[in-house]
């Protein structure tokens, strides 16, 4: 963009590009004939969706939300439910982000009134709510079984039900998501975002209007997680309550605290170390929790910027300058 | 001339404590008027209800004729009313270019336009001059919690500048500021006094005040004791009462 | 019917309130939001269990396990995670004690067990009666203790010199400060004593929940809601928003739903976080 206040070498930024559009292609190439590998490395591209949301709330503008999970919950259901129905994929994803932005929208009112303690119990009381009603509502949700068969959706008359079809699906959301998120996060919304969390009292006094920016961060990270749910429901086939327990939120927040909150990469460096790992040593499920438990412990001790503080050491160490940054 | 500003029996408390006691006074357009009174007597909770920041519990304040009380302080801004703090307020993790921009992208369009608003160099060549004007250019990219204290506050003074407020309220401008430094900074508000701009401002310097404000509102348990020019409030007993112990 | 209703209601409520307070305390202490709470719980549950099928006589290993989660859970916690934490946001300690408890419980879990024990009915099992009436020794000796434990809490808080120091913490850190008040020495013990009360509420809790990994999490959340329906800072709203939690919850299930029991309760919640943030009787804070 014109005029930028602090001009990020470019180079810098097409390096990025570079490694993120490499890796999603060469994804297929490499892996492209296992179909299980293919699955997660989709798993993994819509959970970097979800955790993208959960960093323009938390990360940028300082608002912590406990009820990603729901949200998440909110776009699958939709979506599931829609297509089991006979309705077109094409319409029930953009209904099930609605329903997650307005859902978050009215979350993010209790947010104009209270901060810190209170509005986490605010939004982990949601993610009660809405567990409690996709377990109970056996009528419309099926309950704890769960809905099965649900179908992957074609595009264009071209069929998207093999994995490796799926995984070029959520690559293409993914990859229009991040461009959607960069754009957000380099305008002037960018900047009121961190305004709100570096002070939120001199933000008001300039100007920015917290009612609307603070509904927005919540309802854009709202509608993240539900197009990643919307994406969930057809990549799994099958959606079931324990998909989006309250913990599930926990677990989203120590995948961008590991990443790095508040920084671009942090969601994608988040949910790929933390959902990768776990492949590579299968067996004790349990143990990764207390490992990533404790990494978070320590990260969040010495370590505030997550994972991707990494290439500020780098840069400050070796190459003895100010590191750049993917948003101002 | 016209008031800018004006307090009409404002009132704040908290629970049975009453912080301000129904103040009347008013700043008239191009005047540089002082706020003084002892510790804890009112003024920053006065300042905190004219921009909005707290909710007065009784009384009205008028700007430019226009009610103002309990507006959300945002709106109370883009009106044309700017304000510093005692204790610096800044967005300590954003650079100092981006603390001045942030001063001015809220003051026009619609939220949505500010989403799609990509040339900022308009904003960000008024953020230089200024910058420039308080000889803190060269720290433009710096990030704004690594500047000293000093440095702080013009960028404070900065950020209320970039809206080319009409009325600039300072809480304490000269806490803290070494005497060179003082001097450079009422040497600027004088100059922006010269081009129209109206003050209110609290402070401890007593030179200062006589020598900058036009006239001086003495605050005192949350009530004005007396009001008047430098010279009268000097002359005033019942001032130096209140200051040195009566 | 209706009589034992409010008996087992108030038994659960005061065992919300007891580790509501722990959790207010900690609150006015140091501005910790303590997601672990529940864990805390379910660790000293563990401890106790494990002492107890060791042939450790129950008293000892009550004592043992106090002793065990005020180092662990008290001093430990505080000096190593809350502390080179307390001068950031509150979001990071939020995160910081949500992390705690993931770490707990999967501990537990992974280095214990996943399943379910029932912990020995400390209590007795023949139930009181009272003419027409029956109750649960379990209850009535809840009841019992847990007032009891209230009342200690609160004379060592009103009539102690380190009880009014934590006081003069909570209501003024810069005038504690002042006063020549070891700030970072009281909220230390206020951790321990956190600690302490949380391992008397395991003991309480135990044998009506048995002993399993994630025990403590519902229990953690009841107590944040009580803790947040009755007022942050004040122990009396701790113990008001605990009982009707408790009251709340037991006539949901016994005549609504208890699928939905939960539910009832954060409506309450949400609808005096809305109204009254302070909580019932809490007082605003600045």
């Amino acid at each position: 963009m014109a005029n930028r206040s602090n001009n990020k070498p470019i180079v810098w930024r097409l390096l990025h590009w570079g490694i993120f559009l490499g890796v999603i292609g060469l994804i297929p190439i490499i892996f492209g004939g296992n179909s299980y590998y293919m699955y997660v490395a989709t798993l993994i591209g819509v959970y970097i969706i979800t955790i993208m949301g959960l960093n323009l709330t938390i990360g940028y503008t300082g608002q912590i939300s406990l009820g990603h999970a729901a949200f998440m919950g909110l776009g699958a259901y939709t979506v599931a439910l829609m297509t089991l129905n006979g309705y077109s994929f094409w319409l029930a994803l953009p209904l099930g982000a609605s329903i997650a932005f307005v859902a978050g929208l009215i979350l993010g009112l209790p947010a104009l009134r209270v901060k810190h303690h209170y509005l986490a119990l605010v939004t982990l009381g949601f993610g009660t709510v809405i567990y409690l009603f996709l377990s109970n509502e056996h009528e419309i949700t099926g309950g704890f079984s769960g809905l099965p068969g649900i179908p992957r959706p074609s595009f264009f008359g071209i069929n998207l039900s093999s994995n490796i079809a799926f995984y070029f699906l959520v690559a293409g959301f993914l990859v229009v998501l991040t461009i959607m998120m960069l754009w957000i996060l380099n305008s002037r919304w960018g900047r009121a975002f961190k305004a709100i969390r570096e002070n939120d009292m001199r933000a008001e006094m300039v100007g920015v209007s917290l009612l609307a920016y603070k509904l927005l961060a919540f309802a854009i990270g709202a509608a993240y997680a539900g197009v990643a749910g919307g994406l969930l429901a057809p990549l799994m086939k099958f959606i079931d309550p324990t998909a989006f327990p309250v913990h599930e939120s926990f677990w989203f927040l120590i995948m961008l605290i590991i990443g790095g909150s508040g920084r671009f990469e942090g969601a994608f460096i988040g949910a790929i170390v933390v959902m990768l790992l776990p492949q590579f040593l299968r067996g004790a499920q349990q143990l990764y929790f207390v490992v990533f438990s404790a990494i978070t412990l320590v990260i969040l001790i010495f370590w505030p910027t997550g994972l991707a503080g990494l290439s500020d050491v780098f840069f400050r160490r070796v190459l003895k300058r100010n590191p750049p940054q993917l948003t101002k | 001339m016209n008031n800018i500003l004006e307090i009409k029996g404002l009132k704040k408390s908290f629970y049975q404590l009453e912080a301000v006691g129904g103040v009347d006074f008013e700043v008239k357009e191009g005047e540089i008027l002082g706020l003084i009174g002892p510790n804890g007597s009112g003024k920053t909770t006065l300042f905190d209800c004219v921009t909005g920041i707290q909710r007065p519990s009784g009384g009205d304040v008028f700007f430019m004729g226009k009610r103002i009380t309990r507006m959300k302080p945002h709106n109370i801004y883009r009106l044309g009313v700017g304000r510093t703090f005692q204790l610096v307020q800044l967005f300590p993790g954003m650079t100092v270019l981006d603390n001045m921009v942030m001063a001015i992208q809220e003051s026009e369009g619609t939220i949505l336009s500010r989403l799609f608003q990509i040339d900022e160099s308009k904003d960000v060549r008024r953020a230089i001059e200024l910058l420039e004007f308080l000889n803190i250019i060269h720290l433009k990219n710096e990030v704004a919690k690594n500047l000293s204290y000093g440095q702080q506050k013009l960028l404070d003074l900065g950020m209320v500048l970039m809206s080319d407020p009409k009325l600039i309220m300072l809480d304490e401008p000269m806490a803290g500021v070494n005497a060179t430094l003082g001097r450079e900074i009422c040497e600027r508000l004088v100059e922006l006094n010269d081009r129209g701009c109206s003050f209110l401002v609290i402070e401890h310097n007593m030179r200062m005040v006589m020598g900058l404000c036009h006239r001086i509102v003495v605050l005192d348990y949350g009530k004005k004791i007396a009001e008047g020019s430098p010279d009268e409030i000097q002359k005033n007993e019942q001032v130096m009462a209140a200051y040195f112990g009566g | 019917m209706f009589i034992q209703l409010v008996v087992s209601g108030i038994s659960i409520g005061a065992i919300y309130a007891l580790v509501a307070i722990g959790f207010t305390l900690l609150w006015q202490a140091s501005r910790t939001v303590n997601f672990a709470q529940g864990d805390f719980l379910t660790v000293s549950a563990v401890l106790m269990f494990i002492l107890v099928c060791l042939g450790v006589p129950f008293i000892l290993a009550l004592l043992v396990t106090v002793g065990i989660s005020a180092v662990l859970l008290g001093y430990v916690v505080k000096r190593g995670i809350i502390q080179p934490l307390i001068d950031r946001s509150h979001t990071t300690i939020i995160v910081a004690t949500i992390a705690l408890s993931f770490l707990a419980s999967n501990s537990i879990s992974t280095f214990w067990s996943a399943q379910c024990k029932p912990f020995p009915q400390i209590f007795g099992m023949t139930p009181y009666r009272f003419g027409s009436i029956i109750l649960s020794r379990q209850h009535v000796w809840t009841i019992v203790i847990a007032i009891a434990l209230i009342l200690a809490i609160n004379l060592f808080i009103q009539r102690t010199k380190p009880g009014k120091a934590m006081q003069a913490v909570a209501q003024n850190r810069e005038a504690a400060k002042i006063l020549g008040i070891n700030i970072s020495s009281v909220t230390t013990m206020v951790f321990v004593m956190n600690a302490v009360i949380v391992v008397f509420a395991a003991m309480l809790i135990a044998p009506v929940y048995m002993v399993r990994f994630d025990m403590g999490a519902q229990l953690g959340l009841k107590a944040f809601y009580s803790a947040t329906i009755g007022g942050f800072n004040q122990i009396r709203g701790a113990l008001l928003g605990g009982f009707l939690v408790g009251v709340i919850e037991t006539f949901t299930s016994a005549y609504i739903s208890t699928e939905y029991r939960e539910l009832v309760v954060l409506v309450v919640l949400i609808a005096v976080i809305l109204i009254r943030k302070e909580g019932l009787l809490g007082t605003e804070e600045r």
